[in-house]
């Protein structure tokens, strides 16, 4: 009833190739994006900020990144939280090592260094594909791993292995407050949203979508697979890694390498996979998925424990979490193996229809 | 010479070990084209399993006879793992035929999440043993060839002779039985093994109550090594830079696969580890893997990849 685009006459090139073409798509987003900035700081508490809204932004843009690479390119990567490591890691080293540097230059910086990386451990995808790929990324997560407890000089020679960052500063605004860095991290991820958007309607993002489709047919009608895969990489990578330095500088603000495990890539491919391939709303419904239920499971489940007059053991939680976890995995893949946005989309449409069928 | 080879020796060993996990890997992908990340979690579940199983039938016979209360031990866990295999097929792919490598990767990691909070939730968390009477010592050999001798762990010999024992009984249910050639069949072509009446459902049961098994005894021989754990789980990450050596679609490459990786897992410990400060044999595997990747993107044995427009 609501949604409809009867009436939206586009008259110019330019009206016919933005972002949303459907008036009400653009209010909605322009109102999502109106109400994180003016009113979530207003109704959040604490706890809100530091549990669930922080890693949730952080991990959406991470995770957008992982789609660029997966859903966009096809590319399979399990080797996300070592490029996110990365990206902490050179961060902090560029944020110490350089007098002066500004914590913006630095986060960049960081996520510029991940995407070397990520062009070196993509070189194997110039010749392998698919599952092999997959696993052989697993190589950059170890070495990774390896590198930044072993190697002292990138964590600056503390004895504990741990690095740790204060004081964040950008122009002047000081970052303290859990309600500044939610900002701080809203503006980082609204920016890199667009500019993920609009990476995927331009040249480069039809050139990974053609290779991912079919890279034989690409590469026959000109596309150059190796500057495609090779920049999906960088590009990937590079997401990752600003998102890998917040997560270090903003959210946890000290940690070790254990905080970029291999657990966290499987996270990362998670919410990509359950958000939707190849969708840049997806990887945020994706996200929100991913870090809530735990949370919500954590909570809920004693709650409904103790209405039922049970007592219920950490362990035994900590255990049907897992399992909670796993199958709602599971139910989900079933249900929607491409994705909760795809869930989306298909409402969309069905709402465009409505009241008619077809 | 001798530290050498008994290096090479002790790597042969672990490589041994490397491929009877990453044999379960390969059963499952050639059989229904799953990369089952489940395999760990299945280990780590059979072995829980073996552990409590044996612990509580040893009470039961009143600690009288090891052999009978493992015996019993083992029958319960292979029937445990029939229970994973039914309900795997029947709760998972069967409702995911037809679908992307990428979902079916992730459903096993969705099942490798249920499978550790199963098992968790039936045999506890803690540390337990599993204790098969496999003797500890390690023996001396050679001794009148090399000065010193080489110094063999008797327990770690009895292993690899067990998994070779059971590819050769694998690759022999594989080529000859009925059901084998079924495997087979279902391997090549989903589609034509269906048309000439291969009941797919069936089979991928036996598939995984197969790999289930060799999960079983993989998790009897690492969990009587390193005790009964969760990070028995994390074993499966190890042997992943096996499958993609040797070839997803490969049982020879599995064990071929694994023995370069056991060897060049020791030797580049020994040998290199010290100059960068140790610890590098977790990546050394994948790297290894990733630079024969290059040459052969298909692995050591795997089937050619065939692009057609």
């Amino acid at each position: 009833m609501f949604y409809r685009e009867n009436g939206q006459f586009k008259t110019t090139y330019a009206a016919d190739q933005q972002i949303f073409t459907i008036a009400q798509d653009k209010w909605f987003v322009l109102g999502v994006i109106a109400f994180a900035f003016l009113a979530v700081p207003m109704l959040a508490d604490e706890y809100m900020f530091r549990a669930i809204l922080i890693p949730f932004l952080i991990l959406a843009l991470a995770a957008l990144g992982v789609n660029l690479l997966v859903g966009y390119c096809g590319q399979i990567t399990l080797g996300a939280g070592a490029f996110m490591a990365v990206g902490a890691y050179a961060a902090y080293n560029f944020l110490i090592r350089i007098d002066g540097m500004p914590l913006i230059g630095a986060l960049l910086l960081g996520g510029l260094t991940s995407a070397g990386m990520g062009i070196l451990f993509g070189i194997p995808s110039l010749r392998v594909r698919g599952l092999y790929l997959a696993v052989a990324t697993l190589a950059a997560q170890f070495f990774c791993d390896w590198a930044f407890l072993r190697i002292k000089w990138f964590t600056n020679d503390s004895s504990s292995g741990s690095v740790s960052v204060s004081n964040l500063e950008a122009f002047g605004w000081i970052i303290d407050s859990p309600v500044e860095k939610y900002l701080f991290c809203l503006s980082f991820i609204v920016i890199f949203a667009l500019l993920a958007k609009n990476l995927t309607r331009a040249t480069i993002g039809r050139q990974w979508m053609a290779i991912r489709d079919m890279d034989v047919a690409a590469e026959v009608i000109g596309i150059r697979p190796m500057y495609s895969k090779l920049s999906a990489f960088a590009v990937s990578s590079f997401f990752v890694g600003v998102a890998g330095a917040l997560w270090g500088f903003v959210h946890l603000g000290s940690w070790e390498p254990a905080a970029f495990s291999v657990d966290r890539s499987f996270q990362l491919l998670f919410m990509v996979i359950i958000g939707g391939l190849g969708s840049i709303f997806g990887s945020f419904i994706g996200a929100a998925f991913i870090v809530i239920l735990p949370i919500f499971l954590n909570q809920f489940l004693p709650a409904l424990g103790s209405l039922v007059g049970v007592t219920i053991s950490t362990a035994a939680v900590s255990h049907a979490e897992l399992i909670i976890f796993g199958s709602l995995i599971v139910f989900f893949l079933i249900v929607e193996p491409h994705g909760l946005a795809r869930l989306w989309a298909i409402a969309k449409e069905k709402l465009r229809l409505w009241p008619f069928p077809h | 010479m001798g530290f050498f080879i008994e290096t090479l020796i002790g790597g042969l060993m672990a490589g041994m070990l490397y491929s009877l996990v990453a044999l379960g890997f390969v059963l499952i992908f050639k059989s229904s084209g799953v990369f089952n990340f489940a395999q760990g979690a299945m280990v780590l579940f059979a072995a829980l399993a073996m552990a409590r199983f044996s612990e509580w039938a040893n009470a039961a016979l009143g600690g009288n006879s090891l052999f009978l209360a493992n015996l019993i031990a083992f029958v319960g866990a292979g029937l445990m793992m029939l229970l994973v295999a039914w309900a795997v097929e029947r709760f998972v792919l069967r409702k995911l035929v037809n679908q992307e490598g990428a979902t079916l990767l992730m459903v096993t990691l969705g099942i490798t999440y249920v499978l550790e909070g199963i098992g968790q939730t039936i045999f506890g968390s803690e540390i337990y043993n599993i204790d098969v009477g496999m003797p500890k010592d390690p023996v001396m050999m050679f001794e009148s060839l090399f000065e010193g001798g080489i110094l063999i762990n008797k327990e770690d010999f009895i292993a690899a002779l067990i998994a070779a024992v059971l590819v050769g009984l694998l690759t022999l249910f594989f080529q000859k039985t009925p059901v084998g050639r079924a495997l087979r069949a279902v391997a090549d072509d989903h589609q034509a093994a269906l048309s000439i009446g291969i009941p797919l459902n069936r089979i991928w049961v036996i598939v995984w109550l197969v790999a289930g098994v060799v999960a079983l005894v993989a998790g009897i021989i690492w969990g009587s090594k390193l005790g009964v754990q969760f990070s028995l789980a994390t074993v499966a990450l190890r042997a992943l830079p096996v499958v993609i050596l040797g070839g997803l679609t490969s049982v020879p490459g599995a064990i071929v696969g694994g023995l370069i990786i056991g060897v060049g897992e020791k030797l580049s410990e020994v040998y290199i580890g010290p100059m960068v400060g140790g610890g590098i044999e977790i990546w050394f595997a994948y790297v290894l893997a990733l630079v024969f990747l290059l040459f052969r993107p298909q692995g050591l044995f795997g089937e050619k990849i065939i692009n057609r427009v």
